[in-house]
């Protein structure tokens, strides 16, 4: 075997007194897919900040060997120097820039500070074609996608000479297309000899890939797997990351399904902005008592669009069709109507649209329903305190008190705060948009738990989401959007991944 | 890697509580540091009773207006026009009162009226078309600095009736007619300090009741005989003079009134989410572009109410009343821990930013530094006290 293109010895990281890295040993092989997998926390994004200099050499102690020599990174721009480059799990493109402007940004391609278009041009239709994207140079970010968006990263990176190349969750946001389109392009750049490290929760993605994998726990290395030389199973992966056996995935649950309570009638939404698109086209939704139906699709099918609308017409224009709870038809024209119809929406992007990062978990907790624990819009903080503490505890949001600003939480916690939010708003429907994205396997399991508990107590629950075996996993109805109608519904026993991939590419045919 | 060092509860020592507070109480400390440095420096004019006594009159219509803006900015928006609206409403009042000869409570109403008028028609443009408040409220700057130039025809209209006067200028009646000492305003000073304490030890007996997390009680104890003490030591500087002013009941009140109002009910829980992401509270149900509205309407009668004292303070509407004050005010609520990007900040940070302001301004004239200095001194200490805040707040993280 050739020589590693990569030695990363005992790498030890503190902040403060706490040790993120405690003696991490990574080893890339030249022209190898490196897969780095943990559990949130584990210590992955520190470790690729070590590597990239973000952390500079002297903040940490260990050794990086980078083909071969020795290296001390003062910064990005000298870890990119040699080759090494990472792409953000939060894209790092300006939106209203060109594909161009964008791929040589901080690279521009100049002479005595004047910068040569034509050249720029060219190069970069070479740069896309590479990573198979038909797109015009001239084209914005903000008209892209988020699939294109990532390929577009990976152009850039391609444009300074790449050797090893680090994705963080590329796949994280894009749809199944997109996420296979990705990787096979890594495919393609490893016969091409760029070696790549890429840290993913996704572990089918992985074992379709990758050639080697680097569990962290903790902090520390606990398996360097070699693909090649043993067959590796997902579950032998999940054990090593969480230390335990997971016997299920998915906690076992015996529906028990009640009369039909949430109903949605041929609802049609028209486009945010270009109100002559419609992205709901006349969809019906029926949901029981104590069921767990779930949406898929794929990125752009018109899922959230469909969700929002419905709560509180919080997305679109020229919104038409019925909402029904108990045979009756309910106003939800506004969120706070919504709400008190006993509506829930957990949003898919936590950060953005769940929580005031800034404030407590105790403040997040009650935002949606602040009358319950204020009497003459005084609020009583010793009630909010009894709430948050008991959500706290019910949920198993991991912090000191409830008075930890959410900001400092991991997402799996942060993501039991908005949840927290909507069952204190006491809601008799809850509409999961994407519960578990972003979250470490561990944290999954505790939220399908409290999924699982809710429709017991005879919630409706509808669940969003990308990852399919979540949903086979979960529901006991699976309804599939695409272009904005629904193409296909199966029973949870009679769906499989292929039965309802199929019926979305053969909808399109039609 | 945060979890780790969140598992681990640190029971709360004296030191370590000290620690983690010292960015609330910083502000206050640094107040206390500036008088007694301009109190050393001025051969100890500054604790006077008289100057005391100026010290409030000139900084009561910043802080009136600081209160609201605290609101504005914590909803993540910014009010320029207020310096303007200001003069604008000193004039409208003149015209009222001395050329119309208008009784002062109707047309003190009728300024505050209008002063929410115009708070609402900038308001609405920020609220509901999302235009954004840093260009409406400089396009309402230019235009009322003009109404203002307009209503009083570019002269000075005064002087105003002896009664609307008695705003700025008066103080709480002295029924003993203690010679060296007024008494009232003396029990009146103790009484507010004795309310605060009761109110103080109420909360903490209440937050130990449903065991939350507390400060250390002989932290508790010292602090708030600090307080006590203080607020009596300057009532009594205040009342071997004159007296409490009329314009700092005013002033106290709407300071309360604000302080309960942004931490302990609904609609100030509601700003602070607005500003802090208002994606999110919009989606927690609450109605974001109705509660911007209303911050600026509010903002719109203070600054009116800051408009009246200001006016009733020189005894003219001159077209020149309020210019530069947005400046003041603005700064007020940043030295005071305000956040440009919304969501954080005080009421009572803002009111001790004013102060901050308003003591620099009486120290440094008492010395005789020179106008042109004082504005170079005061813009170094506004960026000092963000740059300080901001660096507090990276560490922390």
């Amino acid at each position: 075997m050739a020589d590693p293109i990569l030695e990363m010895r005992d790498i030890t990281k503190a902040f403060h007194s706490v040790k993120a890295l405690n003696n991490v040993n990574l080893t890339v092989q030249a022209g190898q897919i490196h897969a780095i997998v943990g559990e949130n926390g584990a210590g992955k994004s520190t470790l690729m900040k070590v590597l990239s200099g973000v952390y500079p050499a002297g903040d940490y102690e260990g050794e990086i060997k980078f083909l071969g020599e020795p290296c001390r990174f003062r910064g990005i721009a000298d870890s990119e120097h040699k080759g090494i480059i990472i792409i953000h799990q939060e894209l790092a493109l300006v939106p209203l820039l060109s594909i161009t402007e964008n791929i040589f940004l901080g690279n521009e391609q100049a002479k005595y500070g004047v910068i040569d278009w034509n050249t720029s041009f060219l190069k970069t239709q070479v740069l896309l074609k590479k990573v198979g994207l038909k797109e015009s140079p001239n084209t914005l970010i903000t008209n892209l996608g988020v699939g294109k968006q990532q390929l577009i990263e990976i152009a850039k990176a391609l444009s300074k000479e790449v050797k090893l190349l680090i994705l963080d969750e590329p796949t994280a946001s894009l749809n199944e297309t997109d996420s296979d389109a990705l990787l096979d392009l890594l495919l393609e750049l490893k016969r091409q000899g760029i070696a790549c490290i890429l840290i993913s929760h996704k572990l089918n993605e992985i074992s379709k890939v990758a050639d080697a994998i680097t569990v962290l726990r903790d902090g520390t290395t606990v398996a360097s797997l070699d693909c090649a030389q043993e067959s590796i199973s997902e579950d032998k992966v999940i054990k090593h990351m969480v230390g335990r056996e997971m016997a299920d995935r998915y906690p076992k649950r015996t529906p028990n399904i009640g009369d039909t309570v949430f109903e949605v009638k041929n609802w049609q939404v028209h486009h945010d902005v270009h109100a002559d698109r419609k992205v709901i086209k006349g969809v019906d939704l029926h949901v029981k008592r104590g069921e767990i139906v779930g949406i898929a699709g794929l990125m752009g099918a018109g899922r959230t669009e469909l969700a929002m609308s419905v709560f509180g017409r919080t997305y679109g224009q020229g919104i038409s069709g019925e909402v029904l709870l108990h045979g009756k038809v309910i106003d939800t024209s506004t969120v706070q109507k919504a709400i008190n119809h006993g509506i829930a929406y957990v949003t898919e992007d936590r950060k953005g649209y769940g929580l005031v990062l800034d404030e407590t978990i105790a403040w997040n907790t009650t935002l949606a329903n602040l009358e319950a624990v204020s009497s003459h819009m005084v609020i009583d903080e010793g009630a909010e305190f009894k709430v948050a503490e008991d959500y706290r505890q019910k949920l198993n949001i991991r912090s000191p008190n409830v008075f930890a600003r959410t900001i400092n939480l991991s997402g799996g916690n942060q993501q039991k705060v908005v949840l927290s939010k909507w069952l204190f708003s006491n809601p008799e429907v809850l509409i999961l948009d994407e519960p578990t994205r972003g979250i470490d396997v561990g944290a999954k399991y505790e939220i399908y738990t409290i999924i699982a508990q809710l429709a017991n107590e005879g919630k409706c629950v509808i669940m969003i989401s990308s990852e399919m075996p979540e949903l086979l996993g979960m529901c006991d109805r699976i309804c599939v959007l695409n272009e904005g109608a629904f193409v296909a519904e199966f029973a949870a026993a009679d769906a499989t991944q292929e039965k309802i991939m199929r019926s979305i590419v053969t909808s399109g045919v039609n | 890697m945060t979890t780790t060092n969140l598992e681990t509860k640190n029971p709360t020592s004296g030191v370590s509580f000290l620690k983690n507070n010292l960015r609330e109480y910083g502000l206050l400390i640094s107040l206390v540091a500036i008088m007694v440095f301009f109190q050393m420096m001025t051969d100890g004019t500054l604790f006077q009773p008289l100057n005391l006594t100026n010290l409030i009159l000139q900084n009561s219509y910043i802080i009136v207006m600081a209160l609201g803006m605290l609101l504005v900015i914590v909803a993540g928006h910014i009010d320029l026009s207020v310096g303007s609206v200001c003069g604008f409403i000193g004039a409208v009042a003149a015209v009222l009162m001395v050329e119309y000869e208008m009784h002062f409570v109707p047309a003190t109403l009728i300024c505050l009226i209008l002063g929410g008028a115009i708070g609402a028609a900038q308001g609405y443009w920020v609220a509901f078309y999302k235009i954004p408040s840093f260009i409406v409220t400089l396009a309402g700057m230019l235009v009322f600095k003009g109404l203002a130039l307009a209503v009083l025809g570019g002269s000075s209209v005064g002087p105003f009736p002896a009664d609307f006067q008695l705003l700025s200028t008066g103080f709480i009646p002295d029924p003993f007619s203690g010679e060296n000492l007024r008494v009232l305003s003396l029990v009146v000073g103790i009484l507010i300090a004795l309310g605060l304490l009761i109110s103080k030890v109420r909360d903490r007996a209440d937050r130990i009741k449903h065991g939350m997390d507390n400060e250390p009680t002989a932290f508790f104890v010292l602090k708030n005989l600090v307080f006590v003490a203080m607020i009596a030591a300057f009532s009594y500087l205040l009342s071997s003079y004159k007296g409490l002013p009329n314009v700092l009941i005013v002033m106290l009140l709407l300071m309360f009134a604000y302080d309960f109002v942004t931490s302990k009910t609904t609609v100030g829980r509601r700003i602070y989410a607005l500003g802090g992401n208002e994606k999110a509270a919009r989606l927690s149900g609450i109605k974001t572009e109705r509660l911007t509205f209303y911050t600026f309407i509010n903002m719109g009668v203070l600054a009116a109410l800051a408009g009246l004292i200001f006016a009733a303070r020189l005894n003219t509407a001159t077209p020149k009343a309020g210019l530069g004050f947005e400046l003041d005010v603005i700064a007020a609520c940043f030295i005071g821990g305000a956040s440009a990007s919304g969501g954080v900040g005080k009421v009572l940070g803002a009111v001790i930013g004013a102060f901050i302001m308003g003591v620099m301004n009486n120290g440094m004239s008492i010395m005789g530094i020179g106008i042109d200095w004082q504005q170079v001194i005061k813009g170094l200490v506004l960026l000092g006290a963000v740059c300080i805040d901001v660096y507090n707040k990276n560490k922390t993280n």
